[in-house]
């Protein structure tokens, strides 16, 4: 087998590589080798005679072979096998005698990575592929391995270009005296759990849009803070939502109550009415308001105790920060 | 300082498995209140602390902070975990304390990446 060695090493993705591409790491967990395997291979039967088996790799151009009695997988035959028959001139023996018995099998549902490990720890070319039954549906080479993963790779890329794409041309393909996006989350008061899941939702959506770093940190920051504030405060939650212009973006935060006793004293750093549980989780310090006004441009709150709260921010976008205009439009 | 330079020197150990180590860190901030963590760290930044429910991923992702450290050994629940493994952000458990885990990086030259937070500073805007 050492003649086999450089093909293996050229191949195969092994173990520490696959760490180090993460994407293809995970890859390896999602895609099923069903997906990625040669179906319906070549098969053989163990009354055949070597020289059939040469003439069918040769034809075939293939490097290995199961043996199927039945339509039970009993074994397999390689080029190595071939070899060895070679080696001793007995081509016309049968398979029976030089093929391997009860190879290694994958399962059809399995992800890739199974398929990996055994190919990592057993050095076999090849896998037959089995369904529950037993049946053989199909054969894995490493090479099938590594062009499906690739083919995953490009599709994954293609489908977030298309998503970035389309984002970030969406005001250009509207036309109206004043197009605008709207974004509206329900936030439950006491959802601890989830907390953060708006906020994350709405940044990710302004990076789709084409919007800065700085620009989707800042709307993040502000809007998250306003959800924790619906979480820890409010008795039935409340709303954010988002107007997104090219020019700027709009948020507001309306919740029915209890409301602020005290609007004024409620902007003091380090005030706070927040319980210890609160304070636990590392809010509640009184700086959430705060946080807010820094990363705004402008910042209204108005609140009547026993009717709620209302909190409206505006981010202004300068030319080169604008949204949803694509990279055309900026220059 | 690349990410899985920061495990070694802190003896940290790796929660979530589909993570790259080998990104860049820019420098660190250390903080328990997520209020101070969005007010002053800096984009790129390792955050090191002691708080260890999902929102401290949520803050982190808000803040660009690349990885987060949970110092003095422990170890986030469940929620936590996942929450950094579905947003890809790695979650690395360290058994030095805040102090000591602060000091050696600042010690192997990670620059700090916290920015005041004056009470002057908050009546600005």
């Amino acid at each position: 087998m050492p003649e086999q060695t450089p093909l293996q090493k050229s191949s195969l993705i092994s173990d520490q590589e696959a760490e180090n591409i993460t994407r293809v790491e995970e890859l390896a967990y999602e895609i099923k080798v069903q997906e990625v395997m040669t179906p319906n291979p070549i098969t053989m039967t163990t009354s055949m005679k070597m020289q059939e088996v040469l003439e069918q790799f040769r034809v075939a151009r293939i490097s290995g072979a199961p043996i199927v009695e039945e339509g039970k997988l009993i074994g397999i035959i390689s080029i190595e096998d071939l070899i060895r028959c070679l080696i001793k001139s007995d081509l016309e023996s049968e398979i029976q005698n030089y093929m391997t018995r009860n190879p290694f099998t994958v399962k059809g549902d399995d992800p890739v990575v199974e398929a990996l490990k055994v190919f990592v720890s057993t050095k076999v070319g090849r896998l037959p592929v089995v369904n529950k039954e037993g049946q053989l549906i199909g054969i894995l080479t490493k090479g099938d391995i590594t062009r499906g993963l690739l083919k995953a790779l490009q599709q994954d890329y293609q489908t977030e270009e298309v998503r970035r794409y389309r984002a970030s041309h969406l005001f250009e393909d509207i036309e109206s005296e004043r197009t605008s996006l709207i974004l509206r989350y329900n936030i439950k008061a006491g959802d601890f759990t989830h907390g953060g899941e708006a906020s994350s939702k709405i940044k990710r959506a302004l990076s789709r849009m084409g919007a800065s770093p700085q620009i989707a940190r800042r709307c993040g920051i502000a809007t998250y803070e306003a959800e924790m504030n619906l979480i820890i405060h409010t008795t039935e939650g409340g709303v954010i939502r988002v107007e997104i212009e090219p020019h700027q973006i709009s948020i507001d935060v309306y919740d029915s109550g209890p409301g602020i006793q005290d609007v004024e004293l409620a902007m003091k750093p380090g005030y706070s009415t927040a319980s210890e549980k609160v304070r636990e989780l590392g809010f509640g310090a009184g700086m959430g308001l705060v946080n807010i006004s820094r990363c705004v441009d402008i910042m209204k709150l108005e609140s009547v105790w026993g009717k709620g709260t209302r909190l409206r921010m505006k981010i202004f976008l300068k030319k080169e920060d604008t949204v949803g205009e694509g990279h055309a439009a900026k220059s | 300082m690349k990410l899985n330079e920061i495990v070694q020197k802190l003896n940290g150990r790796v929660l979530n498995s589909k993570v790259n180590m080998e990104i860049e860190i820019k420098g660190a901030g250390g903080a328990d209140l997520m209020s101070d963590v969005l007010a002053s760290i800096q984009p790129q930044a390792v955050l090191l602390t002691g708080l260890c429910n999902p929102q401290v991923v949520r803050t982190a992702m808000m803040a660009d902070v690349l990885a987060i450290v949970l110092v003095r050994g422990k170890t986030p629940p469940a929620e936590t975990v996942q929450l950094a493994e579905n947003e890809r952000i790695p979650l690395i458990s360290t058994p030095y304390g805040m102090f000591e885990a602060c000091g050696i990086l600042y010690q192997a030259g990670l620059s700090c990446l916290e920015r005041p937070v004056s009470d002057q500073d908050c009546f600005a805007n």
